[in-house]
């Protein structure tokens, strides 16, 4: 099943400078495994040394996060679209 | 590499602003522009919230609708959104390592130093590409020559 991820501004000059990656994926893990396994730099933006998506990496699956469904083994069918939306978050050391 | 952002003393007045009126909680916000091969320039500003309302005073948070809202006034503009803005409330504008484990590469970080309410030091960075670092990028004050604007190929 062909899905779309949508990469957002800060990732595209990881992604061959492409806005969106079409890939075939059952799941968005799927997804976001054969998308950072094609551009492999990804990889550290994305997901902790240890495997796990990144707190401030948000995954929509056609506008739904996917911490509300079924986090990455949320089925994907054809014609889906994934969305990675960054969350901004900084501040001094107190 | 070395980056450079141009930033136009009027929107650096504003970001300096934001950061008083929100002392002793930090401040934060969207910069809208345009990246070109050579230099970028924030030609705009997106004030927000800060959401990160159990320590504001040395944190921020951008959630993910701000951050969409942030990117459709960019795009209704004319322009890309290219970083973000935030202050540290009576302490240096040098960024954290919290700073850096959320940092995303590509955007540009300006952090201005709020002491007892009053702007100090503004400087800007950004993350190296293999996350390890964060880079100086030179703020230069004003706005850029015409002819070094080059759009990106993949805006």
């Amino acid at each position: 099943m062909a899905v779309k991820v949508l990469i957002p501004t800060p990732l595209r000059q990881f992604a061959g400078k492409s806005d969106t990656i079409e890939l075939e994926a059952r799941t968005v893990g799927e997804a976001l495994g054969g998308l950072t396994s094609k551009f492999g730099e990804l990889r550290k933006h994305l997901y902790t040394d240890d495997g796990r998506i990144r707190s401030f990496v948000n995954v929509y699956l056609n506008d739904e996060d996917i911490r509300y469904l079924e986090k990455e083994k949320t089925p994907t069918k054809d014609g889906d679209t994934i969305t990675i939306v960054p969350s901004i978050a900084g501040g001094m050391i107190l | 590499m070395a980056h450079n952002l141009y930033l136009s003393e009027v929107l650096a007045d504003r970001i300096r602003a934001h950061g008083g009126e929100t002392y002793p909680h930090e401040c934060c916000g969207g910069l809208l522009g345009m990246d070109g091969e050579i230099a970028r320039e924030v030609r705009g500003l997106f004030p927000l919230v800060n959401r990160r309302e159990d320590s504001p005073r040395n944190r921020f948070s951008i959630t993910p609708e701000d951050f969409r809202n942030a990117e459709r006034a960019a795009r209704a503009a004319g322009l890309d959104l290219i970083g973000w803005y935030h202050s540290h409330p009576d302490h240096p504008a040098l960024p954290s390592e919290y700073d850096r484990e959320h940092a995303w590469p590509w955007y540009s970080y300006i952090i201005v130093s709020i002491a007892q309410g009053e702007a100090q030091a503004m400087v800007s960075w950004r993350l190296s590409d293999n996350r390890v670092r964060f880079e100086p990028e030179t703020i230069t004050m004003g706005m850029k020559p015409n002819e070094k604007v080059a759009p990106r190929e993949n805006r």
